[in-house]
């Protein structure tokens, strides 16, 4: 309570949010609770709870940058494991924790901008954010928010399975994948997708989101894409047995 | 070369050379990284430290190429040069940020970058189990870079995190010392 510092910062995040909402999204609890903790905070309050969470929505840094720390990381894994299979599982662990949090961070930021431009063009709704309850908007999510937020593009198709034996099976393909822009595969490992990066993201959003799921990454060159990456992405039984559910309930 | 001159081709390189990437991608992928590394080493944060300077040292080892290819720019003409070109070039084309040069010491070995702003540390608080923030340098894979990419270049420097925001303290600050420069050795058959 005795924080003035800490109030002020607080309100220029709700200012910034310009909705009425944005009071209940930051209960006062929550204040309490971070000052709580004992970690030791810069007196000039440089901390994530002073910034801005929007603040790095636009920033850059080098492309060279990101390749020399994800080849690193790999290098670092390649190390501690035995076998091709046992690489692609410990990035895609790795890369879990990280879908997680960027759906955090994709949720708030869908908020702040789908209630802004609520106010301005309809008059339906100051309704939250959708949250997806079905597969496909769950998809979308993926396939547009997500990989703009981390590749500043769309992916570059989402199919369904054709096969009746997989109808939980889809697919999101990346015909140049960032992270395996420079990787060099050996021979002997052709198999090898780093990209089990990126899968292990995606399942964190889908994990996230209450969609039970194991994504795995797949090469398939064409002549044009040698790097084309397929992610499949194969929900749990619950999943699909929620789907029929809400597909009768007419729940889009 | 001044600072000032020094500053002016890092900006024009960020803007016409750099390819680029979302910040977040990075920053998020930085933490797995050392996310990894405490689970690895089951939260012995020394040991934790020594591997992310270790990877930052063989980063360092191939990025001075990129530096020098990119930059154009020829041999520093002494250490305070060197600096100049650390923080106002090289952080700003792979970090996009330019940490101040500051605190020398009257032999001109010795200086700080004080960072204002870090990339590696947006999104990030230390674990709350008393022990991180007096043992873990959460950057430290930069001290590793450094001195990677300067031992390519014929120096041989230490570069040690002293305090960190996310430890508590008001600055981020490391300082690098020069230890030597690396005479070239010749093969003896080539004498």
């Amino acid at each position: 309570m005795a924080h003035p510092p800490r109030h002020s910062a607080m309100l220029s995040l709700s200012n910034s949010g310009s909705s009425a909402n944005s009071d209940k999204q930051q209960p006062p609890q929550q204040i309490q609770h971070i000052a709580n903790t004992g970690l030791r905070v810069p007196s000039n309050r440089k901390t994530i709870y002073d910034r801005h969470l929007n603040r790095s929505r636009n920033a850059e840094i080098s492309r060279s940058s990101f390749a020399f720390l994800f080849g690193e990381m790999v290098t670092y894994a390649q190390r501690r494991v035995t076998g091709i299979q046992d690489l692609e599982k410990r990035l895609n662990e790795q890369g879990y924790p990280m879908g997680l949090r960027l759906l955090d961070l994709l949720y708030y930021r869908t908020i702040t901008s789908s209630t802004s431009s609520s106010l301005a063009s309809s008059s339906t709704s100051t309704a939250p954010p959708n949250r997806p309850l079905r597969i496909l908007p769950l998809l979308h999510l993926i396939h547009g928010p997500l990989w703009r937020l981390l590749f500043n593009r769309p992916a570059d198709a989402l199919e369904h399975s054709v096969s009746p034996d997989t109808p939980n099976e889809y697919m999101i393909t990346d015909n140049d994948p960032l992270v395996n822009a420079y990787v060099s595969v050996p021979k002997e490992m052709h198999m090898l997708n780093c990209a089990a990066f990126v899968a292990g993201i995606i399942e964190g959003v889908c994990d996230g989101c209450g969609f039970e799921a194991k994504v795995t990454a797949h090469n398939q060159p064409t002549e044009l894409w040698p790097g084309r990456t397929i992610f499949l992405v194969r929900f749990g039984e619950s999943v699909m047995e929620r789907e029929k559910v809400l597909e009768r309930a007419g729940i889009k | 070369m001044s600072a000032t001159k020094a500053s002016r081709i890092g900006e024009e390189l960020w803007k016409t050379r750099i390819d680029k990437v979302n910040a977040e991608l990075v920053t998020l992928t930085y933490g797995t990284i050392v996310a990894q590394l405490c689970q690895d080493y089951d939260s012995n944060y020394q040991e934790v430290n020594k591997q992310l300077d270790k990877m930052g040292y063989n980063i360092g080892m191939r990025l001075i190429e990129d530096f020098l290819a990119k930059s154009g720019v020829g041999r520093c003409s002494n250490f305070r040069e060197t600096a100049d070109m650390i923080a106002k070039v090289g952080f700003k084309i792979f970090l996009n940020i330019s940490p101040t040069v500051t605190n020398w010491t009257s032999d001109n070995n010795q200086f700080s970058l004080v960072f204002d702003e870090n990339p590696l540390a947006d999104f990030v608080e230390l674990p709350d189990d008393g022990r991180a923030q007096d043992e873990l340098w959460f950057s430290n894979i930069l001290c590793g870079v450094l001195r990677g990419a300067l031992e390519m270049v014929q120096m041989q420097v230490d570069a040690h995190f002293v305090s960190d925001v996310l430890r508590g303290d008001d600055a981020t600050e490391m300082r690098v010392s020069l230890v030597r420069y690396i005479e070239d050795e010749m093969p003896p058959e080539e004498e």
